[in-house]
């Protein structure tokens, strides 16, 4: 079991939400469209250059800037 | 009168019950956000006339963006809500409403969507949900109008009945244990059943590849610039022009005969004749210039434009557009979202600044807000300069847009510079595609076109009215001296385009009318049009802005716009 930010995982890859490293204003923004501890997303796409990634939670699909989405630890399974 | 409100995440069809339930005519789309202002309409409870206010959509109770603060203020004013959930994502929807439960308010909790969780697999025991949480459950498919009957009845009773909540408050307040508990629940009462990827899910990934993304993009873009242009010189040229030119020319021949060319009515509501005839681009009168230019020149591309807006809005397009732009927008200081109110604004510029609610500081709504009104042209104006430049060849066109695209990328680099403030990053929910439903999208389309004809006519006919009296009682005489240094030795232009400027504060597109009569040179129409564009907002925008960013920051952009206007203006007439 290992622990990685967001955007290092693969498009298509399959990972468990760990931690949101940021203050309460962002954990709880995260928290309101589904995003918390324990989670399970897949990553569907990631843009080019630094540009937004976009991952399925639940019956979501839910775009991310890149710096937002570089808080967001997953672990792999 | 009670007050009901409709309250829900983004994007899961309050606006779509709302106008079921009181048949007033709301804007729906497919895309988080369409709604940012509530919208107050009336209907029957039985005997009872109640109140019933859309609400714009809200993730939480403690508010990220301007949309969402008007959601919580309301909140205190309602005295029952109606809690409105997409059944195919109801985990993440409870979420509010177990927000909501810790008001003691009556709630009423609607499953919308119902047509779409059969055949995604997904099952909800709702007689359980609501034994579970203590408050009525409902399902409807708000677009095909199912379950409203029902939502209707249980409002009714709801006055009547008390609610006895099941879950603690102290439960609810507590993020982590509000999640904890909705697990709970979501394993009571939902089962889902594996299903295939669909192929709707497959085109939808495709959009936003990284690559093929910005193909499609490029291409959709493309290809709806050439439907507006189709379907608004399709109208022009098959229905407009023969209506104006054989039809309506002959009545208004007799009536200018009747009137008598030199008189002072004549003047007004016909205007000069040019040969003995009148030019409908040039007479300056209310019926001849004021009508035709409103309906014949603008109102085809206004009908084109909202309808191609519209099929890209309804399908769920935007969205996706917003995730490709996200880079080219984080160097303007915005993030890609802000690419929706720049789209809406192509059609009128104050829907557009008023979508910039959306976005969560203040410091990015000032530069949306001043990007659109310096480079985004609305579809009014945009006819105008297609009309007028365009009859010179489509390369000049192009030189003004290309201009205008220019000042917007340039002015947007330089604010993101200069302006205090910090810009957050993207997060959207980025809709399902939705095959659109075609009577929706032309009662959409009507809405808008209908918005365009009452709010644009009246301002468009007293421009053309000042410009007639401008010029009847030769007032740009005494102005002209003043303002000859800017206007000819910068801009290169003839003194008299001092008259349609001065317009440009009323109506954009009859100033940019008002040049066709000056004989000016083709660089001289560019350079009009594009400082026209530039140059101050119109009336209508200029409320909106300062009613949006408060008196002091109304100043700064129009400051923006106006440096922006002169140096642009002396560059083309430069390097041109």
């Amino acid at each position: 079991m290992k622990t990685v930010p967001l955007i290092n995982i693969r498009t298509g890859e399959k990972a468990i939400v760990y931690e949101i490293i940021g203050g309460r204003g962002l954990v709880n923004r995260l928290g309101a469209l589904g995003i918390i501890a324990g989670k399970e997303i897949t990553k569907l796409s990631a843009m080019m250059m630094q540009g937004p990634v976009v991952i399925c939670i639940g019956n979501t699909q839910i775009a991310l800037g890149y710096g937002m989405a570089s808080k967001i630890i997953v672990r792999k399974e | 009168m009670k007050k009901i409100l409709l309250v829900g995440n983004p994007n899961v069809g309050k606006s779509v019950i709302f106008s079921r339930l009181t048949g007033i005519k709301v804007i729906v789309s497919n895309y988080p956000g369409t709604t940012v202002d509530f919208t107050k309409g009336y209907m029957k409870l039985g005997e009872e006339k109640v109140e019933l206010i859309d609400v714009p959509g809200a993730y939480t109770l403690e508010p990220t963006c301007k949309a969402e603060e008007v959601a919580c203020e309301m909140l205190e004013q309602g005295d029952i809500i109606v809690n409105v959930l997409d059944a195919t994502n109801l985990e993440r929807h409870l979420n509010l409403t177990l927000q909501l439960l810790g008001k003691s308010k009556p709630i009423i909790i609607v499953l919308n969507l119902w047509d779409e969780t059969r055949h995604r697999g997904i099952q909800i025991d709702t007689k359980k949900l609501e034994a579970i949480l203590g408050v009525p459950v409902i399902t409807t498919s708000a677009i095909r109008g199912e379950g409203l009957n029902d939502l209707k009845k249980r409002l009714n009773d709801i006055k009547t009945e008390s609610q006895s909540r099941q879950l603690e408050n102290q439960l609810l307040i507590n993020p982590e244990t509000r999640w904890q508990e909705i697990g709970k629940i979501i394993a009571q009462v939902q089962t889902i059943t594996h299903r295939h990827h669909k192929l709707d899910e497959r085109i939808g990934e495709l959009m936003i590849h990284p690559f093929w993304g910005l193909v499609f993009g490029v291409g959709i873009m493309y290809l709806s610039f050439q439907v507006v242009r189709f379907i608004g010189e399709g109208l022009i040229n098959y229905l407009l022009d023969p209506f104006f030119y054989k039809v309506y020319a002959p009545l208004l021949d007799k009536l200018s005969i009747i009137l008598q060319p030199e008189s002072f009515t004549h003047k007004i509501l016909i205007g000069n004749l040019f040969d003995n005839a009148i030019d409908f681009k040039q007479s300056m009168g209310l019926l001849s210039t004021g009508i035709y230019v409103e309906f014949g020149m603008i109102l085809p591309y206004i009908i084109s434009f909202y309808f191609m807006l519209s099929i890209l809005e309804d399908v769920g397009y935007l969205p996706r557009l917003a995730i490709i732009a996200d880079n080219v927008m984080h160097k303007l200081g915005l993030h890609g979202y802000a690419i929706i109110p720049m789209f809406l604004g192509m059609g009128c510029n104050v829907p557009g600044i008023l979508a910039t609610r959306i976005l969560e500081s203040k410091r990015e709504r000032f530069i949306a807000i001043t990007l659109i009104s310096i480079g985004v042209p609305c579809a009014a104006l945009q006819a105008m300069i297609i009309g007028l430049v365009g009859a010179h060849g489509v390369k000049y066109v192009m030189i003004v847009y290309l201009t205008l695209f220019l000042v917007w990328l340039i002015t947007g680099f330089i604010l993101n510079r200069t302006v205090k403030g910090f810009s957050p990053d993207l997060v959207i929910e980025v809709p399902r595609y939705r095959f659109p439903s075609i009577s929706q999208l032309f009662k959409k389309v009507w809405y808008r076109v209908y918005g365009f004809l009452i709010e644009a006519v009246p301002y468009v006919l007293l421009g053309v009215l000042v410009v007639n009296l401008l010029y009847t009682f030769r007032v740009f005489n005494y102005i002209a001296p003043y303002t000859r240094g800017v206007i000819t030795k910068i801009w290169g232009l003839p003194e008299s385009t001092i008259v349609p400027v001065l317009i440009g504060f009323i109506r954009k597109d009859v100033a940019v009318a008002m040049l066709g009569p000056l004989n000016l040179t083709i660089k001289q129409l560019i350079i009009g049009s594009t400082i026209l564009a530039i140059f101050f907002p119109c009336i209508a925008t200029f409320t909106i802005i300062i009613k949006e960013l408060g008196v002091k920051n109304m100043i700064k952009a129009s400051l923006i716009m106006i440096g922006a206007s002169l140096i642009v203006g002396g560059v083309l007439n430069i390097i041109l």
